[in-house]
């Protein structure tokens, strides 16, 4: 029985995505070692906050662990974004497009690498948390829905990527998109529930900010429990995340062939 | 005669690398952007960690966060003129600095004079956003001058570190080389509470890192009761050394290259 033409195509890219992520150190050292880097530093440095009333946990590893998930979700943007661009620099997506080649085959395939880096990340900072004395307060299969909100996550922000690279066509425009994201990183409830954060304007913001539910879906696994209203917003808005960056990327390859 | 062509070596670099700062957006506004950002989200979002029990900083969590945010922009406002350092390389424009001025090492004083002029900009903006979102200001006018030329020592050692290493690379991509142990350096030290309040291994760390010094003298000057002066003063003043001789030593290595 022979595979439908549309899974050869998938197959075929998203074996090339993963193959061209796992062979560049480039990408994938600083989307583990960074994200660890700010964790160690922030548990140190930021421990005195569980001595706050009202802190939900004693351990501000525990606490900060769901931030990694997060960032790790962010430098997807970039590397999804960055091969692509690269693809359209080089003319490679050109010849693609001569083939017979289906839009949701390309979009598909190309984010099979920052998925198989995203279980990278998300294994890896597990092991470094439970290593380091993280509590995992949902137990093992807490873990399992880690993972797979990191997972969603990932494929959402990959998508912006995606989308980024498409409509530009410049790695050096999507690279200039990393900072942006840690705007939205930084300006949530990264750091602090959002009932300790005692400065009015920058609670606002991080109660209208995304990524403060997506971290806050990661962190009531680690800190609570099963938390069923932070993981529906947590799933909720990272499956939107998604769908909003995947159909972007849609309309932009396209636009982006008919140009070609 | 000598000392004349020297500053007028240094004058050119500077303006060149002022203008160029000054009239590209891609330049000028994440000097801007980045520590304004950092100062709105560390002052504003962790400004709770001041109830902890312990924190003692009567002048407020804004300006305790503003000295570390004035510091950082000093340090990575000398990585970025050493990023602009490596760019002229890459473009072949240093070597025509080399082939013109009589006393290379003027040419490190031109990056070094435009590393102070951008972070004097972006200071001035970040006083400005710093008074308008109220931080309170106990030191005198003394104190202020103490904290500012601190910052505009961190700012010179930076840009000879990040010079030194771009001088040796003669390449942009060694950007993260010269980026990522400032970093640390800088995020090893008492960043969001006193050194008291840090226990384990970051306070282990934070005790032997000369920035703790630094911050702990900037935000003694801002809250007018300034500590570990001397201790600061010569931390800055000895990393600027080393990192002038680092500096030379990448000067002669791009001449003995060829660049």
């Amino acid at each position: 029985m022979s595979r439908s033409p549309l899974l050869i195509q998938v197959g075929q890219l998203a074996r090339r995505s993963v193959l061209r992520t796992l062979r560049q150190p480039g990408q994938i050292v600083p989307s583990l070692v960074f994200p660890i880097f700010l964790l160690a530093v922030n548990s140190g440095g930021l421990k005195a906050a569980t001595n706050l009333p009202g802190f939900p946990t004693h351990s501000y590893l525990t606490f900060a662990l769901a931030i990694p998930f997060m960032q790790g979700a962010l430098f997807s943007v970039m590397n999804a974004g960055t091969d692509l661009a690269r693809d359209i620099e080089t003319g490679f997506l050109n010849r693609l497009a001569l083939t017979p080649l289906r839009g949701t085959a390309l979009l598909t395939g190309l984010l099979a690498g920052v998925m198989v880096l995203g279980l990278l990340q998300a294994g890896t900072f597990l092991l470094v948390g439970w290593a380091a004395g993280a509590g995992f307060a949902a137990g093992v299969p807490g873990v399992l829905v880690i993972v797979a909100l990191s997972l969603v996550m990932t494929l959402g922000f990959g998508a912006i990527g995606l989308f980024a690279a498409l409509r530009t066509g410049s790695g050096e425009a999507v690279q200039g998109l990393f900072p942006v994201f840690f705007v939205f990183l930084f300006l949530s409830s990264m750091s602090l529930p959002r009932n300790l954060i005692q400065t009015d304007w920058f609670r606002e913001i991080a109660t209208y900010n995304p990524v403060s539910y997506l971290v806050e879906g990661v962190r009531s696994l680690l800190v609570t429990g099963w938390d069923g209203e932070a993981l529906a917003l947590g799933f909720g808005i990272a499956a939107a995340v998604a769908v909003v960056g995947m159909t972007a990327a849609s309309v932009a390859l396209r636009s982006r062939l008919v140009r070609t | 005669m000598s000392r004349a062509r020297y500053s007028t070596v240094a004058r050119a670099v500077a303006w060149r690398t002022i203008h160029n700062f000054l009239h590209n957006p891609a330049f000028l506004v994440p000097s801007i952007i980045f520590p304004l950002f950092f100062f709105t989200a560390f002052a504003g979002g962790l400004s709770a960690i001041s109830r902890a029990p312990g924190f003692d900083f009567p002048t407020g969590y804004t300006a305790f966060q503003f000295v570390f945010v004035l510091l950082q922009s000093a340090a990575f406002g000398g990585v970025f003129t050493g990023f602009g350092i490596a760019r002229d390389f890459e473009s072949g424009f240093a070597r025509r600095f080399m082939i013109t001025a009589p006393h290379r090492t003027a040419i490190i004083g031109g990056y070094a004079l435009a590393a102070m002029t951008r972070a004097l900009f972006t200071w001035t903006l970040l006083f400005a956003v710093a008074l308008i979102a109220g931080m309170n200001v106990d030191g005198n006018g003394v104190d202020l001058f103490g904290l500012i030329l601190l910052a505009m020592i961190v700012n010179i050692a930076a840009t000879l570190w990040a010079g030194g290493m771009a001088m040796r690379f003669r390449t942009i991509q060694a950007g993260p080389l010269m980026q990522i142990p400032v970093f640390l350096v800088l995020f090893l030290s008492p960043v969001y509470v006193p050194l008291d309040l840090l226990s384990g291994w970051i306070h282990a760390l934070a005790t032997v890192n000369p920035a703790t010094a630094l911050l702990d003298a900037g935000r003694g000057f801002i809250s007018g009761d300034p500590v570990k002066v001397a201790l600061a003063f010569a931390a800055g003043l000895g990393l600027a050394l080393a990192f002038s001789l680092w500096a030379v030593r990448g000067l002669r290595s791009a001449e003995a290259a060829g660049s």
